[in-house]
């Protein structure tokens, strides 16, 4: 039996104004990276939302940005992002304490295809924090084991104190039916895993092409190199999602911030079928 | 059952589809090694005299950067080759090597495969085909490494 059913995809919010949040729980990651969970200030429920969709987290005062949300779609209840430093929104973001609010407009975008991977091998690749949006079709997989053949996780980060979900990534690897790999960029000779990038860990994954759907999340040469593998490999490219970031405003398709040719990645992605942007994503400065 | 070497070269990655000719002649030069954990294949600018490849285990490939100490920048699993300094002169290695847990592999006396290669010029190309491959995709690898693409963005 399938336990954590997902439904439809969450209707898109027409709204611009941001409700608030109150920041309940801050988990340090990494040296520049946050897990912050959100509930909302007002006592109301907050909405459903699929794994890949993303939220616009507003910093009063600072500005607002776009967010993957990193938490389990079962547990709405909380809203969950993992959120790097790399500007000053984001810094803004980490350094939130228990107790102080910030805007939320979302989800927005669409999902990962977690039921294209139904009675398939489901391969997940995610570099550095592109773990983060992966994380809820992780956690989709796992409570829906019996839908999926194979369920392979591929993550790799600059260096072991890179790592997110460190706990996580542990116990998921403890477990006799679900695969994970983790590599590193480089590592102090202490480090007793792999070390490389990524995409040597397909080796060792064992592909099963035809009966495979791959997910992939991080960098965007670090995907194009990646799914150039897997196709390489012989996976469909109409079988491999990957997950686009551009510098998103509105969230809703209006303001062309985040246009790539002719797909605004906001409300036609943030996840695509790679089949569908492959001949936009190896245009240089588009 | 044991298997014999030419046996064993046959399962190899960069060895794949090799004629027996070829898989005999290199099956000469060859021996199975074993290292313990920790112990060390080679040493930055010793004489490349042998190179590897993984049965089992992990091995390490180390740099030593003045004021940081080691850094690993490879690890290389079963199948995979380790070295390939002892092609190319002056035959010195460039890095050091490591087993990072207990680690059998086959190695490879290059005094020997050199001289066979020159002996039978075709087996060298075959064999410098082969190992241009695996070279290549190394750095590849290492361009996308020294991107450092999940490095940290600039506030």
């Amino acid at each position: 039996m399938r336990t954590a059913e997902i439904s439809a995809p969450a209707k898109q919010p027409a709204t611009m104004a941001p409700a608030l949040y109150r920041v309940e729980n801050r988990r340090r990651e990494t040296s520049d990276t946050c897990t912050l969970t959100l509930v909302p200030a007002g006592g109301s429920a907050p909405s459903r939302f699929l794994p890949g969709q993303f939220n616009m987290l507003y910093v009063f005062g600072r500005g607002e940005v776009p967010i993957s949300i990193s938490g389990d779609p079962n547990q709405p209840e909380m809203v969950v992002h993992t959120i790097r430093s790399v500007g000053v929104v984001t810094g803004a973001l980490i350094d939130l304490k228990p107790g102080q609010t910030v805007g939320l407009r979302g989800p927005f975008g669409t999902p990962w295809p977690v039921k294209a991977g139904y009675d398939r091998n489901l391969l997940i690749v995610a570099g550095g924090i592109g773990l983060a949006p992966l994380r809820p079709v992780v956690y989709h997989a796992l409570a829906n084991r019996e839908a999926y053949r194979r369920i392979t996780l591929l993550y790799g980060s600059r260096t072991p104190n890179d790592l997110l979900f460190w706990k996580e990534l542990e116990k998921w690897r403890a477990r006799f039916d679900f695969e994970v790999h983790v590599t590193v960029d480089s590592a102090r000779p202490e480090w007793r895993g792999n070390v490389g990038v990524v995409t040597r860990l397909l080796r060792p994954a064992n592909l099963e092409p035809e009966n495979t759907t791959a997910m992939v999340c991080g960098p965007e040469v670090m995907m194009r190199l990646t799914v150039r593998d897997l196709v390489q490999r012989g996976i469909d490219p109409d079988n491999v999602y990957v997950s686009m970031e551009r510098n998103m405003k509105c969230a809703m398709g209006f303001c062309g911030h985040c246009q790539l040719g002719a797909e605004f990645i906001c409300k036609d992605g943030p996840v695509f079928r790679y089949s569908r942007i492959e001949n936009l994503i190896g245009v240089r400065e588009l | 059952m044991v298997e014999s070497m030419e046996e064993l070269l046959e399962t190899v990655p960069v060895f794949e589809g090799l004629s027996s000719e070829f898989l005999n002649t290199i099956a000469g030069c060859a021996s199975n090694v074993r290292f313990d954990e920790g112990q060390t294949l080679f040493e930055e600018d010793e004489e490349a005299n042998r190179f590897f490849i993984v049965r089992q285990g992990l091995v390490a490939v180390d740099m030593h950067v003045p004021g940081q100490g080691p850094v690993t920048i490879l690890t290389v699993r079963e199948g995979e080759v380790v070295g390939w300094s002892w092609l190319f002169a002056p035959y010195r290695w460039q890095f050091d090597a490591r087993a990072v847990e207990s680690t059998r592999a086959l190695a490879f006396d290059a005094r020997c495969l050199r001289g066979k290669c020159d002996e039978d010029p075709a087996l060298g190309y075959e064999l410098m085909r082969r190992f241009a491959r695996v070279i290549v995709q190394r750095v590849q690898a290492t361009r996308l490494q020294i991107l450092d693409v999940y490095g940290h963005a600039h506030s």
